[in-house]
């Protein structure tokens, strides 16, 4: 697996100044605050950040599916081209499993009980594709269960009959089951224990890198992510504050919170001494004027209390939203 | 029946001693033993954090539950300073239950949404009648809440949904703590903390292990923090101990398959050191159909004997006296047999 990859690749997901809001009878809580991400073919990018952060909030706005009292405010997301957001209803939902397919957290719990795995498969591939010969369908079902590592029973069975970490690679197998060009995997693997996570895991890259599709992984486990991911991109309260390929990151963070996330990651190599913080936050629906993460951060100065840092290229395919580096730019 | 070295010292000096504990669920067709043959002892002095770890249905939230005597066991004992639990009057219990305390998983379903955060502390000060009037139930407050690192100007007059994952459990550990407990039993206390908040907690188990001479039972799914802050480890594999000894030294050289498997499967934080290699689950198949009589992990045992299968392999010591696992290749006679048999027996089968 290389994680090194060259930037030239086409883009086929481009997500521009998307802001989601959740409605509370106090105001609006800023979920997602103006957020720009982008996603290559056959890239795997995960979004990493805290419970709370708007990492789940951000993957159901871009795959517009933010329910009431969320709102999608502004932004585009652009998928192969198309603005999603300004699709009609009829429009997405033919999008929805051909182009970008989700595996829900929980996945395991998302599965209908009263219906057999091969007839829920099924499901999602008669709606888009229309009748097919009932053998050629059962035929692509085995396929895509071979695919995920499941033996051709499982097609016969009910969700309950199987383990946590089998649901999970029947979503898998779903969600690849009309060839989409991105799959978003919301903290597909985090309820599983560990050696079960690792299968899962595996399972997931396995048939990414077999059908070439971008990925997006959301989840808080930094450890999973330096195994699975090529580019990383860090939340924290709505905003994205880091992106940066996954080797950099893990070798020199250069937001203080990217840092944090990465210095509080307990290693089986060594015992190192407890990095403790403050975890204060601002009231979300009324962000501090100034930088996102100006209550908890150990470098905090004048000017992060009163100007927004913007989000700056500082190397390659490196950006961040941090004044500390500001003079860097020469400006 | 167990190999294993039993209580060489005497029972004055131990704090905990769960002997030969087993604890089944429902009856005869039904009948799922959640723990079998449980041993663990933790020592009076010096106070320590003792892992119980495993993954789900191991059987170490049923240990934590006999220990804090929400149920009761099926056979075997539990001892508290040399006094056995099953035999005590009400005094004794209530003593009990004051030096042994509990801190839970999910700091969010603990609290009563509608009380102030005070309330936790009042409760059970009323419970253990621990100050005679106003100043001196503040001041225990106070002091709780020093020693997890909070101030009672900040956090008291709240209601919970006001605080942080990790401020709520830090006052679970405070609340704990302001009984002066000998022990806590803290069950997951970190897996619904974030990560960035997660080593305040573990911090304030160290100090209280080290300054107030509490000791731990830290129940939890997860190898690192246990690494971490850890002393002595026992890892479950369906309701069974497969593994146990100094942390550093098991998780640094795990001697059961099982544990080999674990400790490999997890995540390591460094993209330049990506799993290298695959692994297969067995198919349910093989595990339905698999005599239940021999060791647990055959059926996803890469090193299986035909032994194995019927035989419940005891803690063997390996390599270091404390360090033990539930495995026949550490036992040396067996494999001296089983060499001698497939040297002289070849081709029969």
């Amino acid at each position: 697996m290389s994680t090194e990859r060259s930037s030239n690749r086409r883009v086929v997901l481009d997500v521009k100044g998307l802001r989601i809001h959740y409605e509370t009878p106090k105001g609006d809580v800023i979920a997602v605050a103006d957020i720009d991400l982008t996603l290559e073919e056959g890239e795997t990018l995960g979004l990493v950040g805290e419970s709370g952060c708007g990492k789940s909030t951000a993957a159901m706005g871009i795959l517009q599916l933010v329910q009431p009292p969320g709102r999608i405010v502004n932004g585009q997301v652009v998928l192969d081209g198309e603005d999603v957001l300004e699709l009609s209803n009829d429009d997405l939902r033919r999008l929805r499993w051909t182009k970008m397919s989700l595996i829900p957290q929980g996945a395991m719990n998302s599965l209908n009980p009263v219906m057999r795995v091969k007839d829920q498969i099924a499901d999602a591939i008669r709606t888009h594709e229309g009748r097919a010969s009932k053998a050629q369908r059962g035929e692509r079902i085995l396929g895509l269960l071979r695919m995920v590592g499941l033996p051709s029973r499982v097609s016969n069975m009910y969700p309950h009959e199987l383990s946590g970490g089998m649901k999970q690679r029947v979503c898998i197998a779903m969600a690849i089951a009309l060839n989409p060009t991105v799959i978003i995997a919301d903290e597909s693997t985090s309820a599983l224990d560990v050696v079960v996570q690792r299968v899962v895991a595996q399972t997931l890259i396995k048939v990414k890198d077999t059908l070439g599709v971008s990925m997006i992984m959301i989840g808080h486990d930094m450890g999973l992510m330096a195994q699975l991911v090529d580019r990383i991109a860090v939340m924290y309260a709505g905003n994205i504050v880091e992106t940066a390929p996954v080797d950099t990151m893990f070798k020199e963070p250069l937001h203080p919170y990217s840092q944090l996330l990465i210095e509080s990651i307990p290693t089986l190599k060594e015992r190192k001494p407890l990095k403790i913080t403050e975890g204060i936050t601002h009231d979300p629906r009324d962000p501090p004027p100034g930088c996102i993460f100006q209550l908890r951060c150990p470098y905090v100065m004048d000017r992060c209390r009163s100007v927004r840092p913007p989000m700056r290229e500082l190397k390659p395919r490196h950006t961040v939203a941090c004044h500390l580096y500001d003079q860097t730019e020469g400006g | 029946m167990t190999k294993q070295k039993a209580g060489e010292s005497s029972m004055s000096e131990q704090l905990l001693e769960i002997r030969d504990v087993t604890k089944t669920y429902g009856r005869k067709k039904n009948e799922v033993v959640a723990l079998q043959d449980f041993n663990l002892s933790i020592a009076k002095h010096p106070a320590t954090i003792t892992t119980v770890a495993g993954e789900s249905g191991s059987g170490k939230t049923t240990l934590a539950k006999l220990i804090l005597g929400f149920e009761s066991l099926s056979s075997g004992q539990i001892l508290f300073e040399g006094q056995d639990l099953s035999d005590v009057n009400h005094k004794q219990r209530k003593a009990y239950r004051r030096n042994v305390q509990a801190v839970f998983q999910d700091p969010y379903a603990v609290f009563n949404p509608f009380y102030r955060v005070e309330h936790v502390f009042h409760v059970i000060m009323r419970a253990f009648r621990l100050a005679d009037d106003k100043p001196a139930r503040r001041k225990l407050i106070e002091d709780a809440l020093n020693v997890v690192g909070l101030r009672g100007e900040d956090v008291l007059r709240k209601y919970p949904h006001q605080l942080s994952g990790g401020q709520r459990q830090r006052i679970m550990m405070a609340r704990a703590y302001m009984i002066r407990p000998k022990l806590i039993v803290a069950d997951e206390p970190v897996s619904m903390v974030d990560a960035s908040l997660r080593a305040a907690i573990l911090d304030v188990m160290l100090r209280l292990r080290d300054e107030m001479e509490i000791s731990f039972i830290y129940i939890t799914h997860d190898l690192s923090t246990a690494y971490q802050i850890g002393d002595q480890i026992y890892i479950l594999y369906q309701g069974a101990t497969a593994e146990s000894g100094a942390t550093t030294e098991v998780i640094d050289h795990p001697k059961h398959p099982y544990v080999q498997l674990l400790v490999d499967s997890v995540p390591a934080p460094d993209p330049g050191q990506r799993w290298d290699t695959d692994i297969e689950l067995p198919s349910e198949d093989e595990l339905d159909g698999f005599d239940t009589s021999g060791c647990r992990f055959y059926p996803r045992c890469p090193h299986r004997m035909e032994h194995c299968l019927t035989h419940r392999p005891p803690l063997y010591v390996t390599d270091q006296r404390e360090h033990l696992a539930s495995c026949f290749l550490y036992d040396d006679e067996l494999l001296a047999e089983v060499r001698r048999e497939t040297t002289g027996a070849e081709g029969q089968s």
